[in-house]
């Protein structure tokens, strides 16, 4: 996504591959975070290609049980840290100063750092597949002692966790500090896009939990080369305290993933429903009560450890809690294109997609929520289909929102309004194919993360992984769309979306120019 | 407002922000500490203390197969194995089960047994008077030792469990390790082959 460079300056600019090198402007690196989080969701998917195609029949066909437990575990990894996060970081930089009338992000020097610790990073991460031994295949969650069993791809894993969650908590700092001093006048807290609300509440929530995850991995690095005992029994250690650690980093995650989500769709609904977002204060209270409940459930994800009912019953009715707060933004949302004159460009496409399949895997998230439910479904295909339920069709379809809502402010031109359509069409249709028929293999008992199964899951394994290559393939799909509309994409109107009332819409150029807003604009009155 | 007014409001919020992301990782590891203490004051470290009888009345009219199993950690070379694989026994009555443990290899241990149960919950309704597992035990090189357990099933214990089992599991306290003559050990193999 080439930013435009139609400003001349007097200072020297790099060009070529130092230009992105040395890049401290807040659209570079944004695209810089784009590209690789779309090259690691790319890696990621083949990951999860070579899980369906194992599990497309019955027996063991294409890959050894050790590297299957490979592929889940670094699937996991790579989506959840390489592809999910830094997209969402990537929209931040390109959309928070434009949106909140700043000239760029607070520090852009560390701005830099945080981006270029992701390829040395997602290198060590895929690297381990290499190392003696492979790859972890510990599942991404890393439960100990299974950790401590573990070739030297482990340590590698370890490593690259580091270097992520470091690059997490330096962008967090980054976009906490920009959006709290560097308003433009009259953009009062209250008066902020939600989007930039959302990344707010996300990125304390990075810098609360992130360093927590950190501590976790490094008593694991120090189990297994130094003698400590924080998770070996034999030593007085506790593998489920490793748990309790992990999940307390581990829940704040999942709405790491969640919230910024939720920012995307609260800017893509009211511009294509031409009309403001529904409830904007109950918006911002409610996404800060997802926030701080957050960091009180992390045990659900544990019932089955053994905990007294005393904890189980609190645990379970913290957790349904969060469905008060997160039907309020569902609600504000439907209410939001209530009456509304709508339209239906691929954004809204993809809106209404999450729209729907989000609250699907809200709802199944609540059924899990009951403690005796999650016993008999924990570890099964019900719990697969969930969580990407939320993580593909909530996080991923927002992502997907969002570029095809912002691809003309970022690079002047339009991407081919028919192919986007089909590519919502496509994803929406394979996405359900793959993910809706793992609801019938988990309820019927199916355990997650076995690369074998008994004969009578047979059939829905086959469409599901049917549905994944589908999936696959539609998002190569996406691929060609993007490079259409940078090669050859038609010229974007000023303001393609006549809805959209955010700054960078109103007071900026299309497309953005490379350097906006180096005098804030004045919004008192 | 002025540029290094704002530059040094920002380093302001730097410097308050990565304090925060250091206190966070120091509660990670004050996470274990908390937990332990958690566990203990919960009563869920309470392994190794005796338990309390109230009722000592014997049900005559009810049996329940108690089944035993042991095992030791792989990696340390010893056999733990219960005398009586399975006894039936009456809630209420006084059960001794026997244990026996040898250590083949050429060193000697501390070690601790730690206990659990079949059904998990039935955890509850084993009383154990005295067990080897409340204290640690030292095992020197090439030895075999008998230890008991003591137990009453509480008469409590829920109509729908017909079997109870209960396993050992035996863990090499770290830093007790002595090398034991080796003599022993192989007066200990001829013995037995």
């Amino acid at each position: 996504m080439e930013a435009v460079h139609d400003h001349s300056h007097d200072h020297h600019v790099p060009t070529g591959i130092m230009r992105y090198v040395t890049t401290t402007n807040h659209k570079d690196i944004g695209s810089l975070y784009l590209w690789f989080s779309f090259m690691m969701f790319l890696v990621g998917g083949v990951m999860a290609l070579v899980i369906r195609a194992e599990l497309f029949q019955p027996g063991l066909q294409v890959v050894q049980p050790e590297f299957f437990n490979q592929m889940t575990t670094l699937h996991g990894l790579v989506m959840v840290f390489g592809a999910i996060m830094p997209a969402f970081v990537g929209f931040a930089n390109w959309q928070i100063p434009m949106m909140i009338g700043a000239p760029d992000m607070a520090f852009p020097r560390m701005n830099n750092w945080s981006f270029w610790l992701l390829p040395p990073a997602g290198m060590l991460l895929l690297g381990s597949l290499l190392a003696p031994g492979g790859a972890g295949g510990v599942g991404w969650t890393m439960y100990a002692p299974l950790t401590i069993q573990q070739g030297m791809g482990m340590d590698m894993m370890i490593f690259a966790i580091h270097i992520l969650g470091m690059s997490s908590i330096m962008g967090s700092i980054n976009i906490i500090t920009t959006i709290l001093n560097m308003r433009a006048p009259g953009m009062t807290m209250m008066k902020m896009p939600l989007f930039v609300w959302t990344w707010l509440i996300t990125a304390y929530l990075l810098v609360a939990s992130m360093p927590v995850l950190a501590g976790a991995v490094t008593m694991t690095l120090t189990d297994r080369h130094f003698g400590t005992h924080f998770f070996n029994a034999a030593g007085g250690g506790d593998p489920v305290l490793y748990q309790h650690i992990f999940w307390f980093f581990g829940h704040p995650e999942v709405y790491i993933i969640a919230i910024p989500a939720f920012g995307v769709i609260s800017e893509v609904i009211p511009t294509f429903s031409r009309k403001p977002l529904f409830g904007y204060p109950s918006m911002v209270y409610a996404t800060g009560s997802i926030a701080i409940l957050s960091f009180l459930v992390w045990a659900h994800h544990m019932y089955t450890v053994g905990m007294p009912v005393e904890a189980q019953l609190y645990y379970m009715f913290a957790t349904m809690l969060i469905a008060i707060p997160t039907g309020v933004k569902v609600f504000n949302w439907v209410a939001t294109m209530w009456k509304g004159s709508m339209s239906f460009e691929t954004p809204m496409l993809f809106a209404q997609g999450f729209l729907f399949l989000f609250t699907i895997g809200g709802f199944t998230g609540l059924v899990l929520a009951v403690t005796p439910i999650d016993i008999q479904l924990h570890d099964t295909y019900y719990v697969v289909a969930h969580f990407h339920y939320v993580m593909v069709a909530g996080a991923l379809f927002a992502a997907f929102a969002g570029v095809y809502y912002w691809l003309p402010k970022w690079i002047g031109k339009m991407y081919d309004e028919k192919l986007g359509k089909i590519h919502f069409w496509l994803s929406l249709t394979f996405f359900n194919i793959t993910f809706f028929v793992q609801h019938f293999l988990g309820l019927a008992g199916m355990p997650r993360r076995i690369p074998d199964y008994a004969l009578q899951f047979a059939d829905w394994n086959m469409v599901s992984s049917i549905g994944a290559f589908g999936f696959g393939l539609s998002q190569v799909f996406f691929l060609y769309i993007l490079l259409k509309a940078i090669r050859s994409g038609e010229k974007a109107p000023e303001k393609p979306w006549d809805g959209a009332t955010t700054l960078e819409w109103t007071h900026l150029p299309t497309p953005a120019p490379y350097h906006s807003f180096e005098t804030p604009p004045d919004l008192r009155n | 407002m002025k540029t290094s007014e704002l530059n040094s409001q920002n380093n302001y919020m730097l410097r308050k922000l990565i304090v925060v992301a250091l206190i966070m990782f120091a509660f990670g590891y004050a996470l274990v500490p908390l937990y332990k203490k958690i566990c203990e004051v919960t009563g869920v470290y309470d392994l190794i203390k005796p338990d309390e009888i109230v009722n000592t009345q014997v049900d005559e009219s009810r049996t329940v197969v108690m089944e035993f199993d042991a095992n030791t950690r792989s990696d340390i070379g010893w056999q733990l194995a219960p005398v009586d694989i399975r006894m039936d026994v009456h809630p209420g009555e006084l059960v001794h089960a026997t244990f026996r443990l040898t250590n083949p290899t050429t060193s000697s241990f501390d070690a601790q047994a730690i206990p659990s149960y079949g059904p998990q919950h039935a955890a509850q309704y084993v009383k154990k008077l005295e067990c080897f597992c409340f204290t640690q035990q030292t095992i020197n090189a090439g030895e075999t030792r008998e230890f008991s357990v003591v137990f009453v099933i509480d008469p409590s214990l829920p109509s729908d469990v017909g079997t109870v089992t209960l396993s050992y599991t035996m863990f090499e306290i770290e830093g007790t390790k002595t090398l034991g003559n080796q003599a022993v050990t192989d007066e200990f193999y001829e013995a037995k082959s």
